[in-house]
């Protein structure tokens, strides 16, 4: 058992340092920008950089649409599926991991090939039609995530009795979906949310391929001209990914645990 | 009696009614679900076949194997396909490996409890932290003027380019993946070993067992199918990745991925069909994965329930 504790400390610090050195020199060598000083001129040109400004403000906005959208196309699905159609929960579940499956890369080729200018359903053919497209396809990566989530939530409430008490007190199924079922799942939703936020926000292919000025692309486009810049926008990142995670472990706490907890 | 009247057409009708009913709500029921599958048909599944029906098309339109047999006999494509393969096979064995001490040393090591908890909310940040941002990080870390490459030569008198160091390497890039391929086997396998049963250590202790029989007999089958599992999860997790080999070497890097975004940015291939090709292999390489990851999935639910 000594030995034991000696060999997971072992892994516990080597495993600590594979991940903390590359943090800790990204963040030290985005201070280097002046020499010989510590400075925070990466960070000070990044930030006010009006590409930055705009491409991160057009990723946050894709990030916020592709949230609607996943939420809108799940939530009601998860539910109906718990409600009224289980012998369907494989078939959805399977849908829903396809998109682990296939690569974001082939899933943007086929929009590109599908919904081109000349296609019956053109969304490449104007500028809206593109962003749309990007939200859609975001919100496809996002899916297994976001169902998974909603599902769990769902879970946790009595699906059945809630309805059941809407039903009786008059409520269409708008109602029921919007105001019952929607704020007992909040919570994972929310989950959801955030994690489909860290995932878009920074993301590469899809944007670049549909040609939107993204975060992305110009993360992409920075790192290939310039030195300093792209450690800060590293660090920054790193600093919203984690915000995000550190946001689902705060809601999980909140989170009701089981549908049978004694109130 | 009985059982003419049961066959009895007018009495054997009547059963009809309700059935008619079902038959006539079924699709309002369906309604609640046509968003999502008509959502999954149009921006998943339709474009996905679209490029797998190409991959089989001629220019014309016609039925051709010649795309799908020009991923084999041309040696760039195959070399791209080989060369990704390696990179997603091995960062995902060596993730899964070290992932899986890491786990073990949190949750059985003894280790005082702030490390797991510490672990595991790192390990899903990181596990999220991929793309550009980690070229990023790894060139400031170990790039031509990173922090750790001019220490190594300053302090030590090491310089790993002259020892061929390189990113564009195969283990380079393994050794890159191997950031977010780490934590994501933590983050899925660390609850797998949670569910290993005190009770079933007592009890081999009980029956006589020795450390290394209750590994070998009882830890190691009981986690093997979700360990495995997870090792295909990483695979097809690498095999896709792009955004990370591209930051560090643009489109010169040969890798399905990225030769697949060249293709459809500037069909350098000059020809179309060959890109639903590449499309379509890069589809039955991630699904075979994926089959097996269900596969051992499902087995390994049984015992951990």
């Amino acid at each position: 058992m000594k030995s034991g504790r000696f060999w997971a400390w072992v892994v516990f610090i080597v495993g600590a340092a594979y991940f903390f050195i590359p943090l800790l020199a990204t963040v030290e060598f985005s201070l280097r920008m002046r020499r010989g000083v510590h400075s925070f001129d990466a960070y000070q040109i990044v930030l006010g950089d009006p590409r930055f400004q705009a491409t991160f403000l057009y990723s946050v906005i894709a990030a916020v649409f592709t949230i609607i959208l996943g939420v809108l196309v799940v939530v009601p699905t998860a539910y109906w599926i718990r409600l009224r159609l289980p012998q369907l929960r494989p078939i959805v579940e399977f849908i829903t991991l396809l998109p682990l499956v296939i690569p974001a890369i082939v899933i943007v080729f086929g929009y590109i090939r599908m919904y081109g200018s000349n296609s019956p359903l053109p969304f490449l053919g104007s500028n809206m039609g593109a962003n749309a497209l990007l939200v859609i396809g975001y919100a496809t990566l996002a899916l297994p995530y976001m169902y998974r989530a909603v599902d769990t939530g769902l879970r946790t409430i009595d699906v059945r009795t809630l309805t059941e008490a809407a039903q009786i007190l008059g409520a269409g199924w708008g109602t029921i979906i919007g105001r019952v079922i929607l704020p007992n799942v909040l919570i994972a939703v929310l989950s959801g949310a955030f994690l489909t936020f860290a995932i878009v926000i920074g993301e590469f292919t899809m944007a670049s391929l549909l040609n939107r000025p993204a975060f992305g692309p110009y993360l992409q486009n920075i790192g290939a001209n310039r030195a300093y810049e792209p450690a800060a926008l590293a660090v920054i990142a790193f600093a919203i990914t984690w915000g995000c995670m550190s946001l689902i472990q705060i809601l999980s706490r909140f989170a009701p645990k089981s549908a049978n907890r004694p109130n | 009696m009985t059982d003419l009247s049961l066959s009895n057409p007018t009495m054997a009708a009547k059963p009809a009614p309700p059935n008619a009913a079902t038959a006539f709500r079924l699709p309002t029921q369906w309604i609640g679900v046509a968003p999502f599958f008509i959502f999954a048909l149009m921006f998943l599944i339709l474009p996905t076949l679209y490029l797998v029906v190409g991959a089989f098309q001629g220019r014309e339109g016609q039925f051709t194997l010649d795309n799908i047999l020009q991923l084999v006999s041309d040696p760039s494509i195959s070399n791209s396909y080989w060369v990704s393969i390696k990179i997603s096979f091995w960062s995902a064995i060596i993730g899964a490996f070290a992932g899986l001490a890491i786990a073990i040393a949190i949750v059985r090591g003894g280790l005082p409890g702030w490390t797991r908890s510490a672990t595991l909310t790192f390990s899903g940040v990181a596990s999220n932290f991929a793309g550009l941002p980690l070229a990023f990080a790894f060139i400031a870390t170990l790039g031509r003027v990173g922090i750790v490459t001019t220490l190594l030569r300053d302090v030590l008198n090491i310089n790993i380019y002259a020892m061929g160091f390189n990113f564009l390497t195969t283990s380079g890039l393994i050794a890159v993946y191997l950031f977010f391929q780490i934590p994501l086997m933590v983050v899925i396998i660390v609850p797998a070993i949670d569910g290993l049963k005190k009770e079933w250590g007592e009890a081999a202790a009980t029956l006589g067992a020795t450390q290394w029989q209750y590994w070998r007999m009882v830890v190691i089958p009981v986690i093997w199918p979700s360990f495995l599992g997870t090792v295909i999860l990483l695979f097809a997790n690498a095999f896709g990745a792009i955004a990370t080999a591209y930051a560090f070497a643009g489109p010169a890097l040969n890798i399905v991925p990225i030769k697949l975004y060249s293709q459809i940015n500037g069909d350098v291939l000059h020809n179309p069909q060959l890109g639903y090709a590449i499309a379509f292999g890069m589809i039955v390489i991630t699904g075979l994965a994926n089959v097996f990851y269900i596969w051992f999935r499902t087995r390994s639910e049984r015992w951990l329930k």
